[in-house]
């Protein structure tokens, strides 16, 4: 009975002390600096944050996707195996059969001079041991599970012949191809019409529910968040700085910064307001402060926060949250 | 794909049209008559005026064309001047020679290229990439007459291990596939690969660090294929622009060989035209020309045609 509820709790992924830095010749650039969070199987994890926080990175550097110049450390398992120490051959064995990525342009992601169908055979014949004819079929099924009309012909059609909507579908079947326990999507609908955005993402959203996975979802929008997220978790300068329930965060954010980002964003209660705009530029990821690397952007900057980089502290009373600031619950006073 | 075969294959005509429209004016863009070459210049009046007749050049240019161009199409070159001979009969020994030392040439310069080039873009930024790079560089600015003469130095005066000049041995002018053959073609072919050597290293060095840029490489990992499948996908994507400068460069070396074809006393349509030019021997210059450019066209087309079948962008 124990056994069971332990296996039932085992995260499909952990992240632990996760930090990526580029390092060239005439700059180092940190772009993740200390990331935890765990994913339980079916869940689905909304990573949002501005741009150049480091969400991209974190998501590549969960199947160590990473250009050459990338270090890598802490400690990344996905579904329970080391992902940081793994061969080249068993990383590649991992990629894609248990943990898929749609990328964010469709367009640019699909090899240019193969059939978008041969790319998913392809996938299936390199992660299972199954004829042509039966991976042709699997295909098919894949294409018409994610609504793609006319399939049989879509199938040897090449990329460039596709629409935008239809290209991110067909990327999504190749994601799905193997059945992943884990799908990462890095913003999959920015560059998407929005009428077409929608039907990305519901259609992503019932195929998550459909087959169980656990979802990983990059985006810039407070609302798709909001629409599909299980857990929320804020990014700021390559560290999460508040993750929590997708509700919980919404209508009590804790750290400055997400509250600066929630009320930079039109939403019904804030409808007829101003937008916000967080005021000051992001951080030079190159340089970051000592501190708290929001510090120099924020309302309630407390000498304290300039000494040390807080710490995750787990809000007190509520579940499974956690948020990076000492004004938070924490020993400092609110000024 | 039928209609993009067919429009491709009709543009050869005009081209072709076009090619002779140029040779044929070639030999009136040339200063000087074209007869004096033939005729002493203390010829009698009425033997100039009567040979001009008999060569046709009394008539206007646009008729001077049309005739030349029918006889151009049903095979007939005209006759050497200088040696009496059919031009189709000089450029059957000719073209063969040079065709042997310029696919020769080709397939050398395109295998070490694409391999140079290809180590130089996969570890672009590296000491592999410099060197490569460095060859290259040096492979398309070393002048390949030059590099000839210090080969046949080496080899043939110093070393005395291979042949200095000719096809074969005593002089023959007809290929035969022997070993002492197969020794002449040594030094001419090395000499004729380094300049495609050096420009296909550049292509493919820069159309594979290109290609490695592209989002889709990622993704190809990202599914978890192996690297030497990535590599595969990344040579189909660098083929057709690799083709397409190793199309041209053969062209190059089709007609492009005079130099090397000088140094090493090759029988071929380099040493043609040499000869021709000095002579003033115009069917001959013409004739080879024509047929050069002719092939140089074909070989685009041909270039084209596998492109758009492993390209299908290309086809529009
Ligand atoms: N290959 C690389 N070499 C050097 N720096 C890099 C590299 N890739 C990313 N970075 C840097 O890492 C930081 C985080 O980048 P990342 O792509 O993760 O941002 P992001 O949060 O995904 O932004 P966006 O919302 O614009 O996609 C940036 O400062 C970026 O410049
Ligand atoms: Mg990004």
């Amino acid at each position: 009975m124990s056994e069971l509820r332990t296996s039932a709790n085992q995260p499909i992924v952990d992240v632990r002390n996760l930090e990526v830095t580029f390092v060239s010749r005439d700059s180092t650039v940190n772009a993740v600096n200390g990331v935890n969070f765990t994913l339980q199987p079916g869940e689905v994890l909304c990573i949002l944050g501005e741009s150049g926080s480091g969400k991209s990175v974190t998501l590549r550097a969960l199947m160590r996707l990473l250009p050459r110049q990338a270090q890598i450390s802490g400690c990344v398992t996905v579904g329970g195996k080391d992902v940081l120490s793994l061969t080249e051959r068993k990383l590649a064995d991992l990629r894609g059969s248990e943990i898929a990525m749609i990328f964010q342009e469709p367009a640019v992601s699909f090899d240019p001079i193969y059939t978008v169908g041969r790319q998913i055979t392809e996938s299936i014949r390199r992660h299972e041991n199954v004829s042509g004819a039966e991976a042709q079929q699997r295909a098919l099924d894949l294409f018409e599970r994610v609504q793609i009309p006319s399939p049989e012909r879509r199938l040897r059609a090449f990329s460039h012949e596709l629409s935008g909507g239809m290209r991110q579908r067909a990327m999504i079947a190749l994601a799905l191809a193997c059945q992943p326990s884990v799908l990462l999507a890095d913003e999959p609908t920015t560059a998407l019409d929005a009428t077409v955005q929608i039907q990305i993402l519901l259609l992503l959203r019932e195929l998550q529910r459909e087959l169980g996975m656990a979802v990983i979802f990059v985006t810039h929008d407070v609302g798709v968040a909001v629409e599909i997220a299980d857990r929320i978790a804020v990014m700021y300068a390559g560290r999460f700085v508040e993750i929590g329930p997708t509700k919980k965060i919404i209508n009590s954010p804790q750290h400055p910064y997400t509250k600066g980002l929630l009320s930079s964003t039109v939403n019904s209660s804030s409808r007829g307001k101003r937008l916000k705009a967080i005021p000051g530029s992001p951080p030079d990821m190159t340089q970051l402060p000592i501190g708290c690397a929001f510090g120099p952007r924020c309302d309630h900057v407390h000498p304290a926060c300039r000494a040390q980089v807080p710490a995750e502290t787990q809000l007190a009373g509520v579940d499974d949250y956690m948020v990076r600031c000492l004004l938070a619950d924490g020993p400092l006073e609110l000024t | 794909m039928l209609t993009y075969l067919i429009r491709r294959i009709l543009y050869v005509i005009p081209i072709c049209l076009g090619v002779t429209v140029l040779v044929f004016g070639l030999v009136h863009l040339a200063p000087g008559d074209p007869l004096s070459a033939v005729v002493p210049p203390d010829a009698p009046e009425e033997m100039v005026q009567e040979l001009r007749v008999a060569y046709g050049f009394d008539k206007p240019l646009p008729i001077q064309y049309a005739t030349w161009l029918g006889r151009v199409l049903t095979g007939d070159l005209g006759v050497s001047v200088a040696r009496g001979r059919e031009v189709t009969s000089e450029l059957a020994l000719a073209v063969p020679n040079t065709l042997i030392l310029a696919v020769g040439g080709t397939l050398l310069g395109f295998t070490l290229g694409a391999f140079f080039g290809g180590v130089a873009g996969y570890f672009q930024g590296r000491w592999i990439d410099k060197l490569a790079t460095g060859i290259a560089i040096t492979g398309v600015s070393v002048p390949h007459y030059w590099l000839g003469l210090v080969l046949v130095i080496i080899f043939s005066v110093e070393m005395n291990v291979l042949p200095a000049i000719g096809m074969g041995p005593n002089g023959s002018s007809t290929w035969v596939w022997d070993t002492e053959h197969m020794k002449h073609l040594v030094l001419p072919i090395i000499t004729l690969s380094v300049i495609p050597m050096g420009i296909i290293t550049r292509t493919v060095r820069a159309t594979v660090a290109e290609i490695l840029n592209q989002e889709f490489v990622q993704a190809l990992h990202a599914k978890g294929l192996l690297n030497h499948q990535v590599l595969m996908h990344v040579v189909t994507n660098a083929a057709p622009t690799t083709l397409a400068v190793m199309g041209i460069q053969l062209g190059y070396l089709l007609g492009g060989s005079i130099l090397v074809e000088t140094v090493f006393q090759w029988p071929g349509t380099g040493s043609l035209l040499n000869s021709a030019i000095f002579e003033r021997d115009i069917p001959l210059l013409q004739g080879t020309i024509l047929v050069l450019a002719m092939f140089f066209v074909f070989l685009n087309l041909l270039v084209d045609l596998v492109q758009s079948a492993i390209d299908p962008r290309m086809v529009r």
